[in-house]
Parts: structure tokens; C-alpha cells; sequence
């Protein structure tokens, strides 16, 4: 089973999730970054290059304006490689783990998987960021020492960042997904 | 819980027959390891099974029956697979099935015992994980659960979720190795079921591997034995071993060969990388010292250094003779002048001697008005004059050199076989005995400077009327006698007005004495990346990622509705950084003792400074 919607992140632009329900203990939300914008790229690549042009007209070497080309493409490479996340998924499986991945503009895929053994509780959070306060998803990771302890806070969605309600919609699910986990302890 | 069972991706095409495998009652999970094909007789399989336990110490047992048919087979089949549940009694009993060349799975667990409670596993709850056999095995999870010792018996104590399953994979090697060209009683499905894999080249070098390291082991210990005998430990001989990074240099190498060339094998994973990439890393240092040597020798570079440094007559050495001449017109032919009114012997090697005039430049603009700073005449002369007969001197040491430049330059050469580090820790020596005057200067001007600092504090203090109490560590006031304070403000003012004089000279060489150390330290980063970078663990993550696995990451599969869910296990390869981070081999150590703010308050007191200690230096 499979929706689509659209929210909004903190900063105005449109985020689009996804939901997947595979089945009673597994269930997927995908979340689409706003795309790499012709203006901004345009704005930026004028800039490097005006730049370039006036030191050239200065210094009357032409090595300033090959390297200006090559810092403008490593950059952008760069940019897409490594900066640039296009969609974050978050897929939650019932007695198995948490997965969480990040696609870049180029293709390259990071995941990182959190069994569930390790968490604790999925919760929304408040932070301060820059002038604002924001919400955030957050897995909450138990602490090997202590019972009641936590160990770690593992933000989710972080280059997304929606806003309260889309966070409210995957918080509902999660917690019926982890219901079942704390209501099932392990079998003897 | 929601029962999982993992099923390996080779068996997905394999015929009907048994699941044999691992229940991990903890986590509610089933490791299937292989697939049990007709005929068997039960209680062949059940002395497999044994045989396997006995030699891995991993429980498996058979845990259900898979059943890979067309579409409209007769049931007859079906009835048979749920007969033998009779036979090999396991709770809970799993029953996988799929359509031969369509996508229908489909995946039942029944508990024979106890009545079907809310407890009983149904068809929606049950996970159906795919992994693919042969990367689980040989792969290796970081950081490395706590798995079980080996011969620490059965317990699960210890390896925690998903580690299992890779504990279960590698511990059952023994269930692997018969394939299916093997005349055995039972006939199993599993990854190396068409084929063991081997290869004749590794056989080879593990059978060849054996003497040769014995050899080689023998004589790396002889060599060991050789330069830790007495004669090294005397003084004159420790002493410049210790300062030289050359014997440094050659003692690492020299452990890095007797920790490759041991005997003794590797006890686990960890240690096997070390040696791999302490092999990697000598052969990469090896090679390219070969291909600097061959370079060197090649295009005749030694002889042309070597002339550069060998004696020429040169215009500009008897043109600072005749600056110094008007420099000092008084002392000149005066028979107690240092310098010489006509040199007599062998002209001094070209680049040193511009690096001389260079200095010499340096000490008489020092001795004019510097910057525009007025400095005091008569010390500045003192100064000046002390440093230039230094240089001389140095003129003179390099002078009794120079004729056995080129030898030396072509047997050092030669140490590049030993690998690019030792060429490269030569030339840092070199470098510190061709700098040799620079580094006197820089002590002469810090001692004074220091001197003076002290001084001026300790006077200081008695302008204000306090002195430092030793006893109590602290400054108190005293009350002085007339004279005391009068010599002692006179002296304070004294060296009051005296210290831009000795603070521009100390600047001047400290800045010197920095830039030397500067050069020296980067060749010694050069060196340090060479002898710790780990390239066989980065070549391995680079070729074969599933080796080095930081975890595992899921894939949902197809799902059709009425059937269970099918997830893809897939390894997560470590990050390049972190494999760096845990596989970085142990350099020579030399790293800054000092942090940024320690180095400046030493420059400003005067104290000397030697940022590049080797490992086990005494503190100065």
C-alpha cells in the first residue's frame, strides 16, 4: 500500500513523503528534498566566473580562467557527491531494526541500521536552530550499562528537516510498529 | 516476535528437500545453512549434523522442509514434506515453498506442541530475510562483536543480534565442504555445492611460505642479535644513533621483516591484516626506493650533485672576501683577524657557499640599521662579529668535505634499496648537518636571550621592591639596602636597553632554525604516511567491500499480497575512514610534543625548542 503527499520543511520549500506499508511489521517513509535549483547553479557559476575574469584582468594569466573551470566542475561534483541529498528514507522493521538512507544527487546511497535490541523509543524533540525552534524525529538508543539510561539520540531526517506535521505522521506509525515490539517481549 | 528466517540466495534455485540450519530462540530466528535433497536416510543426516556440531561447536539441527515445485504438481509431494515433520521433531517447524519459474513464495511455522495460542506464529508473521552465503562468510563485522571463543562451547552469550547470523555462516565451515561431485550419503545445497573453491597459486605459496620464512626468520634474528650487542650501547656511538632518524628508520624496517617473516601464525582476523599490510607497505616502500635509485643512477644524478657540491672556482667567493675587507678595516691584516686575507686550499662547494653569502648578507644587514630599528652599536658589533667567525669556521668543516662528497652521496644512494622511507630519513639527515651552523646560531642567540629574560624578570622585581621566595614558591616583598637597589636598577636599565639588540637576533635565527625544522618535519610527515598508511585493508575495502562490513542494510522485495515479506540482507562496507582509523600501522612515533600555545610561550622565554624528538628521547 502506498500514499503520497506533500508537506513543508522549515524553510518554506516542498517536501513530498512517501509511505509504503509492506505489511503489518514493515513499513517504509520516503522523503523528497527539494532539487538542485537552475538558479542558484546559475548564480554561483557567474560568480566563480566574474571573479575569475577580474583577477585575469589583473594578473593577464590565463592559468586563473582554466582554473576557474576546474574549480567550478570539481565543485559542483563535489557538491552533488557528497553535499546534496536528494531523498531520505526511513524503513522501519518490527523485531528487526531501523534503517535509515540517504540518496545524493550523484547516486550514492549511505545507509546506516539500528537493530532494535538498541532502541529505546522513537520520539519528537524540540531544538533550537540558528533563530528558530524546530521539531525533529529522533531514535533514542539504550544505554548497554544502565537500563533506564540512554546512550545515544539519533537525529532522523536531518537534512530534510520537515515541519510538525509530517513528523507527527510518521511518529503515529512508528509507535504502532514499536507497540507491537514492546507488547511481544522475546519468546522464551 | 515476528519469526525470521534467513535464507541463503544460492539455495533459491535449489531442489525440494530439508532445511538444515541454526534456531536462535533468543531473537526468534532461523539461520538455514543448506538444503538436504532426496534420497536421505534420517539417521545420515542426523550423524552429519552431529559431525558438524562436534567439529564447530554450532547447534544446527534440521529446522523444516523446502519445497520447490510447478505449479499444478500433485499434492503427494506436499504430504510428504509434512510427514517427516514426525520424523525430525523441531519447534517450530518451518515449511517454505516456491513456484519453480514463478514469484509465489510462500512460508508457514507451526508449533506441534502446546495448544495454538495468541503465542502461535501465522503466516502474516513470519519474515523471510535473504543473504547471499559466500560474503557473509567471509566477511568480518567492525567493531567485531564479542563472538564466542571458538572453544568456548555453544553459548550465544556475547554475540548479540545480526552478529549471530555471521557468527552461525563462518562457524560452519565444515557443513560447507562437500560439493555435489562429492559421493557422500547425504547430498546438500549450499554456496560451494558446485564447486570447493581454491586456488593453486595460494596452495603454492602457503606450501613455499613455510621454509622460506624459517630462513628468513633465522637471519632477521642474527641481524637483530648483531645490532643489539654491546659495542652499540657505548657512548660516542649511542648518542648519534639516537639523533640520526636514519637508525630510526632502519630499526622499524627491521621489525616490520620479523613481524612478516615469523613463523607464527596469525591468531585472528586482526593480526592477519597487520602483517598483510605491513607486507603491502614494505614492498610499495621497496619499490619505489628501487624505482628513486634507478632514477638516480639513470640519468647520472649523483654526478651532477656531486659537482655541484665538488669544489669550482668561483667569482662571488672572493668578491665577500673584499665586503668583509671594508667591513672591517681595522682588524683587516691584523694578525689576530679571524679572517684570512687570502684563502689558501680548495675553493668551498658551490650551494653551500650561497647559502654562506646568504647568511653572511644576513649578519651584516643585521649589523646596519635592520628595518630602521636603531640597534646598540657596540654590541651589535660583538654579535655580528662572533657569528661571522662561526660561519667561518663552518666554511672550513664543510672545506675538509668536500672531496668525499660524491663517494658518500653514491653509497647512500644505494640505502634507497632498503625503501624510499630510509632514502628519505638520509636526506633529513643531511639536511640537519648541512644546517648544523644554523642550528648553533639559534642556540647561541636563545641562550642569550633566555639569559637575559631571566634577568630582566629577577631585576624587575626588585625595582618594585619584591623578590621570589624560594621556599614558599611565590613572590614577596624585601626590603633592600641603597646599594643593592642601586646596582641593581643600573643593571636592570641596562638590560633594558640592550634587549631589541639580542630580541632581533634571536627572532632572526629562531625564524631560521623554524624553517629548517619546518623542511625536516615535512619530510618526516612524508615518511610517517608511507610507513602507517594500511593500503592492503584499503585496497580490500576498495575491491572487495564486503570483506570489511560496518553492518548490514536491508532491501524490501517484491510483495505479493497473501505472502510473506521478503527482505534482501546486504552488507554496509566500512568507511575509508574508519578502515584507516583501525587498521593504521604504528609509525616511528615522531609526532610535536607541544601544542600550539606551549610553543609560543617557549619562543618568547627563550627556552630551546625541538619539536621533532624521536620516540624515547630524553626532555632537555
Amino acid at each position: 500500500m502506498e500514499d503520497e503527499r506533500s508537506f513543508s520543511d522549515i524553510c518554506g520549500g516542498r517536501l513530498a513523503l512517501q509511505r509504503r506499508y509492506y505489511s503489518p511489521s514493515c513499513r517504509e517513509f520516503c522523503l523528497s528534498c527539494p532539487r538542485l535549483s537552475l538558479r542558484s547553479l546559475t548564480a554561483v557559476t557567474c560568480a566563480v566566473w566574474l571573479a575569475a575574469y577580474g583577477l585575469f584582468t589583473l594578473c593577464e594569466n590565463s592559468m586563473i580562467l582554466s582554473a576557474a573551470i576546474f574549480i567550478t566542475l570539481l565543485g559542483l561534483l563535489g557538491y552533488l557527491h557528497f553535499v546534496k541529498i536528494d531523498q531520505e528514507t526511513l524503513l522501519i522493521i518490527d523485531s528487526l531494526g531501523i534503517q535509515m538512507t540517504s540518496s545524493y544527487a550523484s547516486g550514492k546511497e549511505s545507509t546506516t541500521f539500528i537493530e532494535m535490541s538498541k532502541v529505546k523509543d522513537v520520539v519528537i524533540n524540540e531544538a533550537i536552530y540558528m533563530q528558530k525552534v524546530i521539531y525533529y524525529l529522533c531514535i533514542l538508543l539504550k544505554d548497554p550499562v544502565e537500563p533506564h539510561g540512554i546512550s545515544q539520540v539519533v537525529p532522523v531526517f536531518q537534512s530534510a528537516k520537515p515541519r510538525l506535521d509530517c513528523l507527527i505522521e510518521v511518529y503515529r506509525s512508528c509507535q504502532e510498529i514499536l507497540a507491537h515490539q514492546k507488547a511481544t517481549p522475546a519468546s522464551p | 516476535m515476528v519469526l525470521k528466517a534467513f535464507f541463503p540466495t544460492c539455495c533459491m534455485s535449489a531442489d525440494s528437500g530439508l532445511l538444515v540450519g541454526r534456531w536462535v530462540p533468543e531473537q526468534s530466528s532461523a539461520v538455514v545453512l543448506a538444503v538436504v535433497h532426496f534420497p536421505f536416510i534420517p539417521v545420515q543426516v542426523k550423524e552429519l549434523l552431529a559431525q558438524v556440531h562436534q567439529a564447530s561447536r554450532v547447534g544446527l539441527a534440521v529446522l523444516g522442509t523446502w519445497c520447490h515445485r510447478h505449479q499444478d504438481a500433485e499434492e503427494g509431494l506436499g504430504h510428504f514434506l509434512e510427514g517427516l515433520g514426525a520424523i525430525f521433531s523441531h519447534e517450530p517447524w518451518l515449511q517454505l515453498s516456491r513456484e519453480r519459474g514463478g514469484k509465489l513464495w510462500s512460508c508457514k511455522a507451526t508449533c506441534h506442541q502446546g495448544p495454538p495460542g495468541p503465542a502461535a506464529p501465522d503466516e502474516d508473521q513470519v519474515m523471510l530475510v535473504f543473504y547471499d552465503q559466500r560474503k557473509v562468510l567471509l566477511s568480518q563485522l567492525h567493531p567485531a562483536a564479542a563472538l564466542p571463543d571458538r572453544q568456548a562451547g555453544d553459548g550465544t552469550a556475547g554475540a548479540e543480534g545480526l552478529a549471530v547470523v555471521f557468527d552461525t555462516v563462518a562457524r560452519s565451515e565444515a557443513l560447507f565442504r562437500s560439493d555435489r561431485f562429492d559421493d557422500g550419503p547425504v547430498r546438500l545445497s549450499h554456496w560451494q555445492s558446485e564447486g570447493v573453491e581454491a586456488s593453486i597459486l595460494a596452495e603454492l605459496a602457503k606450501r613455499a611460505s613455510g621454509p622460506v620464512c624459517a630462513l628468513l626468520a633465522c637471519l632477521l634474528s642474527l641481524v637483530s642479535a648483531a645490532s643489539a650487542c654491546r659495542l652499540f650501547q657505548l657512548w660516542p656511538l649511542s648518542f648519534i644513533c639516537s639523533k640520526l632518524s636514519v637508525c630510526e628508520q632502519l630499526r622499524h624496517r627491521l621489525e616490520q621483516l620479523t613481524l612478516i617473516f615469523s613463523t607464527q601464525k596469525a591468531e585472528n582476523p586482526a593480526q592477519l591484516m597487520r602483517k598483510a599490510n605491513v607486507l603491502v607497505s614494505v614492498l610499495l616502500d621497496v619499490t619505489l626506493g628501487l624505482a628513486l635509485l634507478s632514477w638516480l643512477h639513470g640519468k647520472d644524478c649523483i654526478g651532477q650533485l656531486a659537482k655541484a657540491l665538488v669544489p669550482v672556482a668561483d667569482v662571488s667567493w672572493s668578491g665577500s672576501l673584499v665586503v668583509l675587507e671594508h667591513l672591517f678595516p681595522a682588524c683587516w691584516g691584523h694578525p689576530d683577524c679571524p679572517f684570512p686575507a687570502q684563502w689558501v686550499g680548495p675553493l668551498p662547494p658551490v650551494c653551500l657557499q650561497h647559502v654562506a653569502e646568504e647568511l653572511q648578507h644576513l649578519l651584516q644587514w643585521l649589523m646596519g640599521a635592520p628595518a630602521g630599528l636603531k640597534m646598540n652599536r657596540a654590541l651589535d658589533q660583538v654579535l655580528g662579529r662572533f657569528f661571522l667567525y662561526h660561519l667561518h669556521l663552518w666554511i672550513s668543516y664543510i672545506h675538509l668535505m668536500s672531496p668525499f662528497i660524491e663517494r658518500i652521496l653514491w653509497h647512500v644512494g644505494l640505502s634507497a634499496c632498503l625503501g624510499l622511507t630510509v632514502a628519505l630519513s638520509i636526506l633529513s639527515d643531511i639536511i640537519a648537518l648541512l644546517t648544523f651552523h644554523i642550528y648553533c646560531f639559534y642556540v647561541y642567540g636563545a641562550r642569550l636571550y633566555c639569559l637575559k629574560i631571566c634577568g630582566l624578570s629577577s631585576l624587575w622585581r626588585l625595582f618594585r621592591g619584591k623578590k621570589w621566595n624560594v621556599l614558599r614558591q611565590r613572590v614577596d616583598s624585601c626590603s633592600y639596602d641603597l646599594d643593592q637597589l642601586f646596582i641593581g636598577t643600573l643593571l636592570f636599565t641596562i638590560l633594558v636597553f640592550l634587549l631589541p639588540t639580542t630580541a632581533l637576533y634571536y627572532l632572526v635565527f629562531t625564524l631560521l632554525r623554524l624553517l629548517v625544522v619546518a623542511v625536516q618535519g615535512l619530510i618526516h610527515l612524508l615518511m610517517d604516511l608511507v610507513n602507517s598508511l594500511p593500503l592492503y585493508s584499503l585496497s580490500l575495502r576498495l575491491c572487495r567491500p564486503y570483506r570489511l562490513a560496518a553492518g548490514v542494510k536491508f532491501r524490501v522485495l517484491e510483495h505479493e499480497a497473501g505472502g510473506p515479506l521478503r527482505l534482501l540482507m546486504q552488507i554496509n562496507p566500512l568507511p575509508y575512514g574508519r578502515v584507516v582509523h583501525t587498521y593504521r600501522l604504528p609509525s616511528c612515533g615522531c609526532h610535536p610534543r607541544h601544542s600550539w600555545g606551549s610553543l609560543c610561550r617557549k619562543l618568547f622565554f627563550g627556552e630551546l625548542i625541538y619539536p621533532w624528538r624521536q620516540r624515547g628521547d630524553k626532555q632537555d
